[in-house]
C-alpha cells in the first residue's frame, strides 16, 4: 500500500498512544469498530470545568491508515471544546493523510471515535447527549470534490 | 545480509542464477521459433524445448510427451478444468473441488456453473487437510472431474493426494491436482497420485515467470477441449509460439529441483522451525495456521492475536511477507482458506504468512525472529483489545458497536 508521508509519521511515531483512568468523571471512552472487522478504536478524552479537551489518548487494533487516523485525531481534539471536537468530520482525516480509497472506512472510525468519546463523557457528567455516536458527516460528493475518492467507486 | 529481507517465497521466487544463464542465450543467439521446421535456428529451439520437456517430466514422474507448456499455472487450471469438463460433458456435468482452492481453481469451476455444470465445493478440517471420506461421499454417477491441490498457497498444508487418488481411479473420475506449490519442495508423482492432470509453475521453484505446464496423462489418455486455439501447437492442447527462453529456463530449475530438493527440504525446515520456535518463545498468544506435521518445509503462517496483520506487515517493513488479514486484500475479505479451516475472523486479520526458500540464512531468521518479537509487543501495547484481555476481560461476551 503505498502510502502518504504524513500517513506512515503518524504511523510510526503515532501521538498520545495510552489509557486515562476511564473511571475519572472528567474522561469520555469511546470504543467503536470490531475485531471481526480487523478494525477497533478506543479513543479517551479529559474535559476540563470549561468544556476544554485537555487531553487526549488512543489504542488501536487495526492496520496502519487506523492507527494513524486515530493518532491524528488525537492530537487535533486537544485543546478543543467539545462542540469543536463534534465537528471534526471524517472527509478531514482522509484528506490530511491522503488515504486510499479503500481505507476511506478507518477516517469514518476515528470521527465515530471522537463521537463516541464524548457521548460517553456527556452520559457520565448528566449532560444532555449532543450527538448520536456512529453519525457520520463526511459525505460522498465533497470527498469525490477534494479529490480523495474517486467519483463512481 | 541484505536489507529488505524476502520471507515471500510462495508468492513468487528469485530465477536462479544458473536458470538465468540458461536462458539468455535464448533471447538473442538462438532466438529461433520452436516451430520454425526448416532451419537450423528453428530446430536448435526445438531441441532446447523438448531437452526442458524431458526435465520437467522426470520431476512429476512422466514422459515427456505428457507435458504441455502454458502461460503458468493459472492457464494450466483454467485448461485441466474447462477443457476437461468441456470434452466430456456428454459423459456428466458435475466437478468436485474443495473450498480453500487458488482462484484460478475456484473461479474456473464458477465460470462453469454459470454453463450449467454443478460444482460441488467440499469442506476441509480445521488443519486444512482434506478428510478423504468427504470426497468418496461426494463422488457421484455423473461426476467427471475432481480438482484437489496437493499444496496450500496461504498455509502450505498437504493434502493426501495420493489416497484421493485412489478413490477418484476406482470410481473412473478424472483427478486434477495443482501441484504448483508442493512441487520442486516435496516429492511428487503422478504414478503414486493417480493424477490424470497436473498444474506446474516455473516462477514457485526459482525459474521465470509466464511459463508453467500441465501435465496430462496418456495411459489411460485424457482429452481436453483447448482453449487457446491456433496453430495447434503442444498436440493441439495449446496453440501459441513457444516462449523458448522462458520454457528453458523452466528445464534448468526443474533439473535443479530434483537434484536439490531433499537436502534443501531439510535445510529450509530447520530454519522454518528455528524461526516457529523463536517466535513462540518471545511471545504469547500466538497460534498457527493449519497442520504442522502435514505441510511443506518453507511455510510458516501464524495469527499474532490482538495484532493486525497489516500494521504488522508496515511496522517490519525491511521484511517481506504477507497476510491474510483484509486491509491487505483489495475486496476487504479476510483470508477465504483461513475462513474455511474455521479460523476466526479477528484471527485471519491477525495472520502473517512467511515464506521461506532457497536463499534465506539462519542470520535472516535470527533478525526477523528479534524483529517480529518487538514489533509485536509494541503493537500489543497499542492494542485496544490486547488491554482488555490482560484486564480480564472476555472479548467474545462484547457487543461491538460497528459490526459493518
Amino acid at each position: 500500500m503505498a502510502y502518504s508521508e504524513k500517513l506512515i509519521d503518524h504511523y510510526e511515531n503515532p501521538r498520545n498512544v495510552g489509557s486515562l483512568d476511564k473511571n475519572d468523571p472528567e474522561v469520555g471512552t469511546g470504543l467503536v469498530g470490531a475485531p471481526a472487522c480487523g478494525d477497533v478504536m478506543k479513543l479517551q478524552i479529559r474535559v476540563n470545568a470549561q468544556g476544554v479537551i485537555e487531553d487526549a489518548k488512543f489504542k488501536t487494533f487495526g492496520c496502519g491508515s487506523a492507527i494513524a487516523s486515530s493518532s491524528l485525531v488525537t492530537e487535533w481534539v486537544k485543546g478543543k471544546t467539545v462542540d469543536e471536537a463534534l465537528s471534526i468530520k471524517n472527509t478531514d482525516v482522509a484528506t490530511e493523510l491522503n488515504l486510499p480509497p479503500v481505507k476511506i472506512h478507518c477516517s469514518v472510525l476515528a470521527e465515530d471515535a471522537i463521537k463516541a468519546a464524548v457521548a460517553d463523557y456527556q452520559k457520565k457528567q448528566g449532560l444532555a447527549p449532543t450527538v448520536k455516536p456512529n453519525t457520520v458527516q463526511g459525505d460522498r460528493t465533497e470527498l469525490v470534490e477534494k479529490g480523495v475518492l474517486k467519483s463512481g467507486i | 545480509m541484505k536489507i529488505p529481507i524476502y520471507l515471500d517465497y510462495h508468492a513468487t521466487t528469485p530465477v536462479d542464477p544458473r536458470v538465468l544463464e540458461a536462458m539468455l542465450p535464448h533471447f538473442s543467439v538462438a532466438f529461433g521459433n520452436a516451430a520454425s521446421k526448416s532451419h537450423a535456428f528453428g530446430w536448435s529451439a526445438e531441441e532446447a524445448v523438448e531437452a526442458a520437456r524431458a526435465e520437467v517430466a522426470r520431476l512429476v514422474g512422466a514422459t515427456a510427451k505428457e507435458i504441455v507448456w502454458t502461460s503458468g499455472a493459472t492457464e494450466s487450471n483454467n485448461l485441466a478444468i474447462k477443457g476437461a469438463a468441456q470434452f466430456y460433458r456428454e459423459k456428466g456435468r458435475h466437478l468436485v473441488t474443495c473450498q480453500t482452492e487458488h482462484k484460478a481453481v475456484l473461479d474456473s469451476m464458477h465460470a462453469l456453473e454459470r454453463q450449467g455444470f454443478e460444482v460441488t465445493f467440499l469442506e476441509v478440517e480445521k488443519d486444512g487437510r482434506l478428510d478423504p471420506a468427504r470426497l468418496e461421499g461426494a463422488l457421484r454417477k455423473d461426476t467427471i472431474l475432481v480438482s484437489i491441490m496437493h499444496a496450500n498457497n496461504e498455509t502450505g498444508v498437504l493434502h493426501p493426494v495420493e489416497e484421493l487418488g485412489r478413490i477418484t481411479r476406482n470410481a473412473g473420475v478424472l483427478f486434477h491436482c495443482d501441484a504448483v506449490q508442493s512441487v520442486g519442495k516435496v516429492p511428487f508423482d503422478v504414478e503414486r497420485v493417480n493424477a490424470d492432470l497436473v498444474s506446474l509453475s516455473a516462477h514457485k521453484m526459482y525459474g521465470p515467470k509466464g511459463v508453467g505446464a500441465l501435465y496430462v496423462r496418456r495411459k489411460p489418455r485424457v482429452r481436453l477441449v483447448a482453449q487457446m486455439d491456433g496453430g495447434g501447437h503442444e498436440r493441439g492442447f495449446r496453440s501459441g509460439t513457444l516462449n523458448v527462453p522462458g520454457i528453458v529456463g523452466f528445464g534448468k530449475a526443474a533439473a535443479l529441483a530434483l537434484a536439490e530438493r531433499d537436502v534443501e527440504a531439510e535445510r529450509v525446515l530447520a530454519l522454518r522451525e528455528r524461526l516457529r520456535k523463536g517466535l513462540l518463545a518471545g511471545l504469547d498468544l500466538v497460534s498457527l495456521n493449519g497442520s504442522l506435521e502435514h505441510r511443506v518445509p518453507g511455510n510458516l503462517n501464524v495469527s499474532f492475536s490482538y495484532v493486525e496483520g497489516e500494521a504488522l506487515m508496515m511496522a517490519i517493513k525491511d521484511v517481506a511477507v504477507s497476510s491474510g488479514s483484509a486491509c491487505t486484500s483489495a475486496s476487504l475479505e479476510p483470508s477465504y482458506v483461513l475462513r474455511a479451516m474455521g479460523v476466526s475472523e479477528d484471527l485471519a486479520h491477525s495472520s502473517i504468512r512467511f515464506g521461506l526458500g532457497r536463499f534465506t540464512t539462519g542470520e535472516e531468521i535470527d533478525f526477523v525472529v528479534r524483529l517480529v518479537v518487538e514489533k509485536v509487543k509494541k503493537l500489543r501495547d497499542m492494542s485496544p483489545l490486547y488491554e482488555m484481555v490482560k484486564e480480564g476481560v472476555d472479548l467474545s461476551r462484547i457487543e461491538w458497536a460497528n459490526p459493518h
